[in-house]
């Protein structure tokens, strides 16, 4: 396991990338065209979602109700297809239930439904609720003995809800390090940017205050990233919450920086220009020389 | 009227009976342990005993966390708090993936007279009704209550229990082969059918006694579980009577008296009347009987309606 944390480069660093590309492509699909979907906040997630189910987490797709393997909790549960494509990648949710997204005949519901998809931990979308649920996960693995890790993924936006500071408050009062929090900041919330929207000032200081250990990192830099992740392992004590930079949206022009695509429809021409610019960077990726 | 053993008391007990039995049990508790008796059990099982603090939201999404990991967690606080308060997080954290959490409702209905409408749930039973996975317990006394308690553990998906503060007279007459859901029959009579869950099952059998006085017999059927609902046994109940009463602690919008009901919709069925409260918050009084007297929730009260349904002058 050790091993298998130490920082990514060149190769590794490469596929990661290019898998990252891959699940953002996968959430285009799963969207369609002129279907109202959550593009932007999927996006700003994929290299973070990446690093955790292609790197760091201990997840057998093959097993994936071990009881010993790491949990991710997507709080912020309107991102729920950048998980479904990850899920989608490992071969945990057939490749066939893409185009079948908020559908009838499907099992991909519009929010995380454990009670149709295999894969998800915790039913969450009513935000505000998945630190909680990671922290009695935390309690129960801690009383079973298991060394299990639990993520939870929250929005810059999300952190308004006194519920999950409830829940920074019981973690750390609980001493539970095996929780790593990542706050996925955007900066961009449904209605507008959060400066203007609902502004937050001080969000590592307030983690801080509340008895968390803080990192900050580039959420697109995947080394990055897993170095944060991995850093974030080894502190004993307290957990760790990660605030990481994003851009809502990335990888697809027309998305980026965008609230219209925090639940945007995608005309023709957009679903065609976000495969094609995903492609073009997926086939520059892949030709480059690992470094 | 002999007095059973006190229902927060019996359930502390209950509750450590049950994490004996089972090492899965855990209690999460939102600083009210003293009224609600889980401190019983964080002096049995420090480990398993969580103090959240006041942040009832958070306790009861991490009770989710918890059964999503192999536990069976109890949350406890006063009922108004333990339904109203945490409504979402039951909904969409516990309800939807239907995962095994106990909610223990203390101090439900008006049972803590003193504290006025903030501290008295009145709403709790239509609350934790609709939503769909839940389970709706009312025991009438301790003896019952311990019974439920017996078959809590294994019951599949969460289950939200109410427990009085205040010390009940016996009315469960105890039966080895007690089963949540079931409706049970504890006096039979003819002319009337009185429904009743919680305290008011006391009332109804006061009821009953009083109607036999004037020559009318009355049937008391104790509806300790609210839902799942025995629809056949309530119409099975119902049958035959040429009046039919309810009675709850909780208001007539959404509580007991509308299950039953809903259970009877679709049959013939005699002519209805609803004891409860109407539509009002509860109220500070100097004593519970003196409050459960204010709102109607009497004995008098019950044969009253009985009498006035059998007079055709409801």
């Amino acid at each position: 396991m050790a091993e298998k944390n130490k920082r990514v480069g060149g190769a590794d660093a490469r596929r990661l990338d290019i898998t990252a590309l891959t699940l953002r492509e996968h959430v285009v699909r799963m969207i369609g065209v002129g279907k109202a979907g959550h593009l932007g906040g999927s996006c700003s997630l994929a290299d973070i979602v990446t690093a955790l189910y292609f790197h760091t987490m201990r997840y057998d797709p093959k097993d994936i109700t071990d009881p010993d393997r790491d949990r991710l909790i997507l709080s912020k549960g309107h991102s729920v297809l950048i998980q479904y494509a990850a899920l989608m990648e490992l071969g945990v949710i057939p490749l066939s239930e893409r185009e079948k997204v908020k559908t009838l005949a499907g099992m991909l519901q519009g929010h995380p439904d454990m009670d149709r998809t295999p894969g998800l931990e915790a039913v969450t979308g009513s935000l505000g609720q998945g630190l909680s649920i990671g922290v009695g996960m935390a309690l129960a693995l801690r009383l079973d003995g298991r060394s299990s890790r639990v993520f939870v993924i929250m929005g810059d936006g999300e952190l308004a809800e006194g519920q999950l500071w409830e829940a920074a408050m019981a973690a750390a009062r609980f001493g539970l390090d095996r929780i790593t929090g990542i706050v996925d900041r955007n900066r961009i919330q449904a209605t507008g940017p959060t400066r203007e929207v609902f502004d937050i000032p001080g969000i590592e200081k307030k983690w801080e205050a509340f008895g968390w250990n803080v990192l900050t990192v580039n959420g697109h830099n995947i080394a990055a990233v897993v170095e944060a992740l991995e850093r974030a392992g080894g502190m004993k004590g307290a957990p760790t919450v990660i605030v990481a930079d994003t851009v809502k949206g990335m990888g697809i022009s027309f998305a980026e920086n965008s609230a219209a695509f925090h639940n945007g429809i995608m005309s023709q021409e957009q679903y065609d220009t976000a495969l094609a610019e995903l492609g073009a960077a997926r086939a520059a990726r892949t030709q480059e020389n690992p470094r | 009227m002999t007095i059973s053993k006190n229902p927060r008391m019996a359930y502390g007990e209950a509750l450590v009976a049950l994490g004996k039995r089972d090492p899965r049990v855990v209690a999460l508790e939102a600083d009210l342990g003293k009224s609600t008796q889980s401190v019983l059990f964080k002096a049995a099982f420090p480990d398993r005993h969580f103090e959240m603090g006041i942040a009832e939201q958070n306790m009861a999404s991490t009770a989710a966390g918890l059964a999503l990991a192999g536990k069976i967690p109890f949350i406890h606080s006063f009922a108004v708090f333990a339904s109203g308060r945490v409504y979402d997080q039951l909904r969409n954290s516990v309800c939807i993936p239907n995962v095994n959490v106990r909610i223990c409702g203390s101090s439900c209905g008006l049972s803590d007279f003193g504290d006025g409408k903030t501290h008295q749930s009145v709403e709790d039973v239509a609350l934790m009704r609709a939503l769909p996975n839940m389970s709706v317990l009312s025991p009438s006394d301790s003896i019952e209550l311990t019974a439920m308690m017996e078959e809590i553990l294994d019951w599949k998906g969460p289950v939200y229990i109410r427990v009085n503060r205040n010390d009940l007279p016996f009315t469960f007459p105890g039966d080895p082969s007690y089963r949540i859901g079931t409706v049970v029959r504890i006096r039979d009579g003819a002319d009337a059918a009185i429904f009743a869950s919680g305290i008011m099952v006391s009332k109804a059998l006061d009821a009953a006694r009083m109607l036999a006085e004037k020559g009318i017999s009355a049937r008391v059927l104790n509806v300790g579980t609210i839902k799942p609902l025995d629809r056949d046994a309530v119409i099975g109940f119902a049958e035959g009577a040429r009046a039919i009463v309810t009675a709850e602690e909780h208001t007539v919008i959404g509580g007991l008296g509308s299950a039953v009901l809903e259970a009877l919709r679709g049959v013939r069925h005699a002519p209805v009347e609803l004891i409860g409260l109407h539509d009002s918050f509860g109220l500070s009084a100097e004593s519970y009987d003196a409050l459960l007297e204010h709102f109607g929730l009497t004995g008098e009260a019950i044969a009253s309606a009985v009498r006035k349904l059998l007079e055709g002058k409801s």
